[in-house]
């Protein structure tokens, strides 16, 4: 029999654009993209970790790349973000403006994460 | 000891090797110049012109800084000898004659990358090349290959160093094994303390890109980076324990923090723990950086692991033809022109029969660089950019597209302008290949030459 669900009291969250937590830089490999997400403090790095979900990364991306993986670098406050067949194929085969991926970084910046309320009232615009 | 960043890819800001060398003391200046496909386009230059195949604008720049770099008593590594080392060799020590300068300079030559000349051999004697990407073995593109190299490490460089080279001119090393040859030179350290190696790998890493690490494509804080007219470019301070400090010349712009140290750090990253180069693989997730002072990041603790029996080889092969033309749409409804623009531009090319490979559509001001997540354009938006790109095999449809662009103008939705530069340019595509050969086939082939002006 399953066991009961626990209801504790969840503090209330509010969405909060990642550009507010967090810096970034990208680069390519090949026709994959990287984004190193960098917490702006030490304090949000848990929160990225729990929340920039490879699953949730690879939604905010759908249809622009094929899978995402992820890489924690806790030392640097920093996740490593592969996005895989993101530059249509790359080098100098792209067609892309950004056929390097230079700017995927600003593109991931603006996914939203769940935090809360109190920070993201304290961070985000108002 | 202290070595300079002097560019981040060919093409880099020209003064920024002169400021290195005269704006503060260094011992050594690393030059890199070899991106994925510069050796093929070096490769072009040679099959015409045998003395060419290597990066011109080196000979130029060691006419403007020699003299200094002399007095001074710098060092030079550097891979602007692309596939044609030798040529790069003498070029500068025909620069040197001339500048008649007070001591005789020895250049340090190291070749025994390039394998085009052995592809055919080393894939009759088992070796696949195979894609890294795709598992494809290279044979299937072997008829189009235009260059081929090997990635070397720093072992020629540092014999280079010890044999007295002030320039060193290489082939294909990586930018890493710029920085580590003369790191691993002045400490006497083992090639095989992969602690080390790795501490010097991520050193080369911070600083290839030049001031990518010291303010330059700086996100955090962008507005408040000072000086970016004159950028400090980066210089390792390394320490005989394995630790060292990035920092820049005092009274340059822009800023080293661990900030910018770490957007560099995590710049085309891949598994973090393993990152692998020719000398041995270092894990990112070890280094510990901290600001010791203004402009001054120290960083330590890295460790790392032992090199792999494989070497990267990057091959350039011809892959076809590509095409890139703009038109600019105005307000009002700028986004709705362009895109009905682009609707009667395919159907003309579909009516003309022509097949492409890729057509590419991107409306530059509304989502060229982040597609559906920048969210539906205004119609308000002052002006759009449409920007049509195809790539084919063959060079017909791509020749005719670059004259399906300007008749749009006057045969298409209105208010558009923006072609004032002429028709688009067909552009030959040379592709990348990415591959591993065990460095046994390699390294007795690697040859080191001191030369004397």
């Amino acid at each position: 029999m399953a066991k009961p669900v626990k209801r504790t009291a969840r503090p209330a969250t509010r969405p909060l654009q990642l550009r507010y937590l967090a810096h970034a830089r990208s680069g390519d490999k090949g026709n994959t993209a990287n984004v190193g997400l960098i917490a702006l403090e030490p304090a949000y790095y848990d929160l990225l970790v729990r929340e920039v979900t490879p699953a949730r990364v690879a939604r905010h991306f759908k249809g622009m790349v094929s899978a995402v993986e992820r890489f924690e670098l806790p030392n640097l406050g920093a996740l490593n973000f592969l996005l895989h067949d993101a530059l249509d194929g790359g080098g100098t085969i792209s067609l892309k403006t950004d056929a390097q991926g230079k700017v995927y970084s600003t593109a991931l910046l603006r996914m939203a994460i769940p935090v809360p309320a109190a920070l993201a009232r304290r961070l985000g615009d108002r | 000891m202290r070595i300079a960043a002097g560019q981040g890819f060919w093409g880099e800001w020209l003064e920024a090797p002169v400021r290195q060398v005269r704006g503060g003391p260094i011992d050594y200046l690393m030059m890199d110049y070899l991106a994925e496909v510069t050796m093929s386009i070096m490769q072009k230059q040679k099959s015409r012109d045998p003395s060419a195949g290597y990066a011109r604008d080196f000979v130029p720049l060691m006419e403007r800084i020699l003299p200094d770099v002399v007095a001074r008593g710098i060092r030079i590594t550097s891979n602007a000898g692309g596939v044609n080392p030798h040529g790069c060799a003498e070029a500068v020590l025909g620069v040197a004659r001339r500048l008649g300068l007070p001591r005789k300079v020895k250049v340090g030559l190291v070749s025994g990358d390039d394998i085009l000349g052995r592809l055919d051999e080393l894939i009759a004697r088992g070796h696949a090349l195979a894609d890294m990407e795709t598992g494809r073995p290279l044979a299937d593109v072997r008829g189009q290959v235009l260059s081929a190299n090997a990635y070397l490490g720093m072992a020629p460089i540092v014999e280079a160093l010890r044999g007295g080279a002030d320039v060193v001119v290489t082939g294909r090393v990586t930018d890493t094994g710029l920085t580590l040859g003369p790191i691993f030179h002045e400490f006497g350290w083992s090639p095989e303390d992969w602690d080390k190696v790795a501490a010097g790998t991520v050193a080369g890493h911070i600083i290839e890109c030049g001031a990518q690490a010291s303010g330059g494509n700086l996100l955090k804080g962008w507005r408040g980076v000072k000086g970016l007219a004159d950028p400090g470019f980066p210089i390792v301070e390394a320490s005989p324990d394995g630790t060292f400090v990035v920092t820049k010349h005092d009274g340059t712009g822009g800023v080293v923090s661990v900030a910018s140290v770490t957007e560099q750090l995590v710049y085309e990253m891949g598994d973090p723990r393993s990152y692998i180069t020719p000398d041995g693989v270092a894990d990112f997730t070890t280094i510990q950086l901290r600001q010791a002072g203004r402009d001054r990041v120290r960083v330590s603790g890295i460790r790392g692991g032992p090199r792999t029996p494989m070497l990267k080889v990057s091959v350039a092969y011809f892959w076809g033809y590509k095409a890139v033309g703009t038109l600019v749409y105005a307000w009002p409804e700028a986004y709705d022109k362009a895109k009905a623009a682009d609707r009667v531009l395919r159907q003309r090319l579909a009516d003309l029969g022509l097949t492409y490979d890729q057509i590419l559509t991107e409306y530059v001001g509304a989502n060229a660089t982040h597609g559906r997540l920048s969210g539906p354009p205004s119609s308000d938006l002052p002006e759009v950019q449409l920007r049509v790109g195809v790539r084919a095999r063959e060079r017909a449809p791509v020749e005719r597209f670059t004259r399906e662009i300007a008749p749009l103008v006057l045969t298409g939705p209105p208010s558009v302008t923006g072609f004032a530069g002429g028709r688009p340019a067909v552009e030959e595509v040379v592709a990348y290949w990415p591959a591993l050969i065990d460095r046994r086939e390699i390294e007795p082939h690697v040859r080191v030459e001191i030369l004397e002006a």
